[in-house]
Parts: structure tokens; sequence; C-alpha cells
């Protein structure tokens, strides 16, 4: 049984294969300001109550504080909601981005069926949790009756091998292998990250290939758990948890094989994700604007990459850099290890945790003729504002040398 | 039969492309309708008329999860969305707010922009009614059809549970 038979086979109480169709118990349920269109699908459906309302999370991050009149009425209803309905875990907007948030919260397990009205809900995957994106409506069915319909998927299992060299990192593996592949060319499987090389990377590098993983129309992309998943959830929740690896062996629909040995810094150029190039071929393109995080890299390790290539620099005159941690959490962590400040004093521009610019809502939209470098997951035409800006895509530490030159630039030059 | 009038894109037309995110704050069907297709085609939303049909390539609707992507063509009057292949979720939002989608890689081929196309849901045939040229398709399964006659999930789901609007 390949990981994904498992998960569904528990979910629906079948036996499922690959192509099935089955009625799935939901194990998680996310939402962010768009509760508020699940909310009037729900009123609309007319269920007296949801579900189990200890399986559903909700929070703002997508506009936060609120940037217009709309935004706000938005988060007042489903906060009223959140309240009348006494839902135990409603975030509010102080913790940050939904994707770091709920695994750092504890609510996301190995083997849990997750889903999530954003389609980064993939994310999870690197927890080895069975995490996939629906639509508002499909959610308010989901609060209503606690199942959904979902197709067993097929399964592409990724071998990656070998040691990262030095400034590269899983952003640049993801990258490349959305490259190769193409936007739809994981359309529907469940991709599975395997290898040493998925082992020597962090909880946050794991998270960074899950949640691009949509990039390529996976349906789910996942890591096994292992002793770091182990260590990392320790720390987070008090729920037992066993995994049973038997699916590591199971015969998968598609086996790929990478070797990272001599994977350079990778690029995404406008305006689709799988436009990507080694940073050489870019190298010079003068840039406006450098982000530096999301639920993509937002983390501790990608801020310390940044500020690592900043530090002591100003980042160049002609450069805007923002930078959004993740989430409070993380937005705590760096700044007592001093990197905020670090990353202030070059330049930086330090919003609050949670999308900030990268869906063109606000903190940083781009203007007609701008280009920006991100470490964000989209670049598609008028993504980050104005239809005739740029947007290209790289790892935080290509993000940081680039402010610091005010050209695209490769981390290695140093 | 289900006929009407064709706008025809290319491959991988992204959530952003049909319903740019900065538009995502007001969730008003006209205010969606309004912007609708705006970055890939600025006359789609002023010259959309009530029943017209989509026609595109491969990987229409990749991206966001975003649900106002359907329901901005739906509000904007489109009656049926004709794709080469479909982004997962863009296919399940479609149906889940009753917009049509026929999934159909030689589509593409049949139709040109203002032909008029003929939908035969349960023949499973394409027609352009000015060519004659036909292609097959496999129509949604009878669950996902169950769901677009009862006109989207949340009417669906009102009948299959005996509910009412809140």
């Amino acid at each position: 049984m390949t990981f994904a038979q498992r998960v569904l086979s528990r979910a629906s109480g079948t036996n499922a294969c690959t192509g099935d169709i089955v009625n799935a118990k939901v194990d998680l349920a996310m939402s962010h300001e768009n509760s508020a269109l699940v909310l009037r699908s729900f009123r609309e459906i007319g269920a007296k109550r949801i579900w189990d309302p200890r399986k559903v999370v909700l929070l703002f991050d997508h506009r936060i504080p609120a940037n217009t009149i709309k935004t706000a009425e938005g988060h007042k209803e489903v906060r009223a909601f959140a309240r009348s309905e006494q839902l135990p875990n409603f975030y509010d907007l102080g913790e940050g981005v939904c994707h770091q948030v709920l695994p750092e919260k504890g609510h996301v397990l190995p083997e849990m069926l997750v889903v999530g009205t954003d389609s980064h809900t993939t994310t999870y995957g690197a927890l080895g949790a069975f995490a996939t994106g629906i639509g508002a409506t499909e959610m308010a069915g989901v609060w209503a009756t606690g199942e959904i319909w979902l197709k067993v998927p097929e399964t592409m299992r990724i071998h990656l091998r070998g040691k990262l060299p030095a400034h590269v990192w899983s952003k640049d593996v993801i990258l490349h292998i959305i490259g190769s592949l193409g936007s739809d060319g994981a359309d529907y499987k469940c991709v599975e990250f395997v290898g040493d090389a998925v082992s020597r990377m962090s909880i946050a590098s794991r998270m960074v290939m899950s949640n691009m993983s949509i990039e390529m129309g996976a349906k789910a992309g996942i890591c096994y758990p292992d002793r770091k998943t182990q260590d990392w959830l320790s720390t987070r929740t008090d729920h037992k948890w066993e995994v049973d690896l038997s699916y590591q062996t199971a015969e998968a629909d598609e086996e790929l094989e990478m070797d990272v040995e001599e994977l350079e810094p990778q690029v995404a150029c406008p305006h689709t994700v799988d436009n990507v190039v080694p940073v050489g071929k870019v190298e010079g393109i003068k840039i406006d604007q450098a982000v530096v995080g999301s639920c993509t890299n937002g983390r501790l390790e990608d801020l310390a990459a940044a500020e690592g290539v900043l530090r002591g620099s100003k980042v160049s005159k002609d450069v805007r850099l923002i930078v959004v941690p993740a989430s409070r959490e993380i937005y705590i962590e760096a700044s007592e290890k001093g990197m905020l400040s670090s990353l202030a004093r070059s330049g930086a521009v330090i919003v609050n945790p949670g999308c900030g610019p990268c869906l063109g809502g606000h903190q940083g939209i781009l203007a007609a003729g701008e280009r920006c470098i991100s470490t964000t997951n989209r670049n598609f035409r008028g993504r980050m504002g104005s239809p005739d800006s740029e947007v290209y895509l790289a790892s935080p530490e290509t993000v940081a040398m680039s402010a610091l030159k005010g050209v695209i630039a490769d981390p290695r030059g140093r | 039969m289900i006929s009407g009038r064709v706008w025809k894109y290319g491959d991988h037309i992204n959530t952003d492309l049909i319903i740019p995110g900065r538009y995502l704050d007001n969730y008003d069907l006209k205010h969606l309708a309004s912007h609708a297709m705006e970055d890939v085609d600025a006359q789609f939303s002023k010259n959309v008329q009530a029943g017209d049909i989509v026609v595109a390539g491969r990987n229409f609707g990749c991206g966001s999860s975003r649900e106002q992507a359907p329901l901005a063509l739906k509000a904007a009057g489109v009656n049926a969305v004709i794709v080469g292949s479909a982004a997962r979720i863009f296919y399940r939002n479609a149906i889940n707010v009753g917009l049509l989608i026929i999934v159909c890689p030689e589509a593409e081929r049949l139709f040109e922009q203002g032909d008029t196309a003929e939908i035969d849901l349960a023949g499973g045939i394409l027609r352009n009614t000015r060519s004659g040229m036909t292609a097959k398709f496999t129509p949604p399964p009878a669950f996902l059809l169950e769901i677009l006659e009862d006109g989207g999930l949340v009417p669906h789901l009102r009948k299959r549970m005996g509910s009412a609007p809140r």
C-alpha cells in the first residue's frame, strides 16, 4: 500500500486503490481569510453546527492587519462566528501564515488527512500528513459533514541523492524539479520526496518542497516521517502518533531520481513557476524589490541565510528589501538572535508575520515596469501587483545577494 | 443540448489570470465578474454574454484554490468551460459552484474564437456548428453530474441533509 492509499483507506474505511473515488473523513480543516466565503456557503447549506469544532482551525494571514474596509468586514464576520461557536482553534491575526502556524501549534501529525482552503496546504506533507487544497464551498461541506470525496492519487516518488553544495537550498531543488517536470508534471499525483538528501534536510527545508508541490499540480507532496519529524513534533504536541513505514517500500507508479551534488542556485523567471534557469543565466538583471518570507521561505533558517548575506552591509540603494517572518514564533526567535535588528540595519523593511506581498494584496505591491525577486512560490503575471510587473523566484540567499547587488546575483559569488 | 459562443484561450491559464488577487477582498459577484480574465484579455468582461463558453488548453485554472476563479466566470455569464486538462482544485471548485466543466484534449483544435460550441452532455460529444466537426469526451461521473444538476454543492447538500438556509 502506498502512503496515499494507506491514509485514504483509513480515512474512508475502505481498501482504497489508486483511481478509486472514496468518501473520506477529514482529520483537520484549515481556512484563512476565505473563512468568510466558507461561512457564507455554510449558512446557505443550513447545517446546524460544525461537525467537530476541534478539527477546524481558523486564522487570518492574507491581509493582516486589515488593509481595506472590505477585508476588515470579512475579519469581523469570521471573528464573531468563531466566538459564537466557541471555536477552540481560532488564532485571529497575530500568529502568522497558516502553513507555519498549524504545524507550530501542533495541529498537524503524520498520516493525518488535512484539507485547507489554500492551495499551499500541501506544506503539511513535510510532516508526513496527506494535505491538500480545496475551495471555500467544498470546505463548507466539510464543516457540515466532516467528509470529502477524493480520488486516490497515483504516487510519484522522487529520490534525491547526495549532499547539497554550499549556498544551494531545498528551494533550488524544488525549483529545478518543477522546471524539469512542468507546471502540470505531477497533476493529481501524490509526490513523495525521499532519499538521503531529504533525510539531511531540516523540517523547514522539507516544508519548502512540500509547499511548492502544488506548482507542478501535485495533490499532495510528502516526506516520510523520521527522527527529525519526531523531535520537531515532540515540543509541539502531546498527541501520540505511530508510523508504519511499510509504504516506503510500496510500488510507486513513477520513480524519478535526482543527484543534488552538482545543483546550482535556481531562479524561476516570469511569468510561470516552471520557467526555471540556473542563476547564471539571469545574473545582472536589475531589480526594484526583493522579498524574503512567506509560507515557502519565511522560517528561521531562511531569515538567517538572508541575514548572513547582508550582515554589516547595506541593501543596494535602488532596491526595497521586504522581510516577512512566517510566524510570531519565528519573529520572536529571529528578534532574540539579533537577526531582525541586523536586517533592519542593512536597510530591510520588516513587516508583521503573514503572507506579506506574496499575493499582491498589500505590503509591497509592484508598479508597472517594476521587477521583484522573491522567496515566495508564485510568479504569475500580476501576482504581486501590476500585470506589467515581473516576479522572479529564488532561495533566500539568492534573494538577499540580489538585494545587496541591486541585480539578480549568484549567492556563491561572495 | 448546451450551446454558446466560444471565448478561446491557450494553455496554463492560471487562477491569478482568471481573477487577480488584488480583487479578492470583495466577494461581490458583479465585482468579480467585472474583473474576470482581466490580465489575459481586457475585452472579455466587457463583451462576454450570458451563455458563452470558455475553451482553453492544458492545465486550466492552475495555481490558487480561490473559488472566485470559477465564480467570476459564472458570474460573468459563462455557461460552461471546456478545457484540454484542468488543475484539480479548479475542477472541484467549478463543479461546487455549479459551473459545467468538460475535459477534452481535442477541444482546443475543434474551436476558434467566436465559434458556437454545442455540448451533448449525455452523449459525450462536442460539436462546432460552423465547421460541423465533433469530438468525444468522457462526461463527469454521475455523482458530480448530480451536484451540477442540483446547481452546485450548496443546494446539493441542502437537498441531501433536508436543511434550509440559515
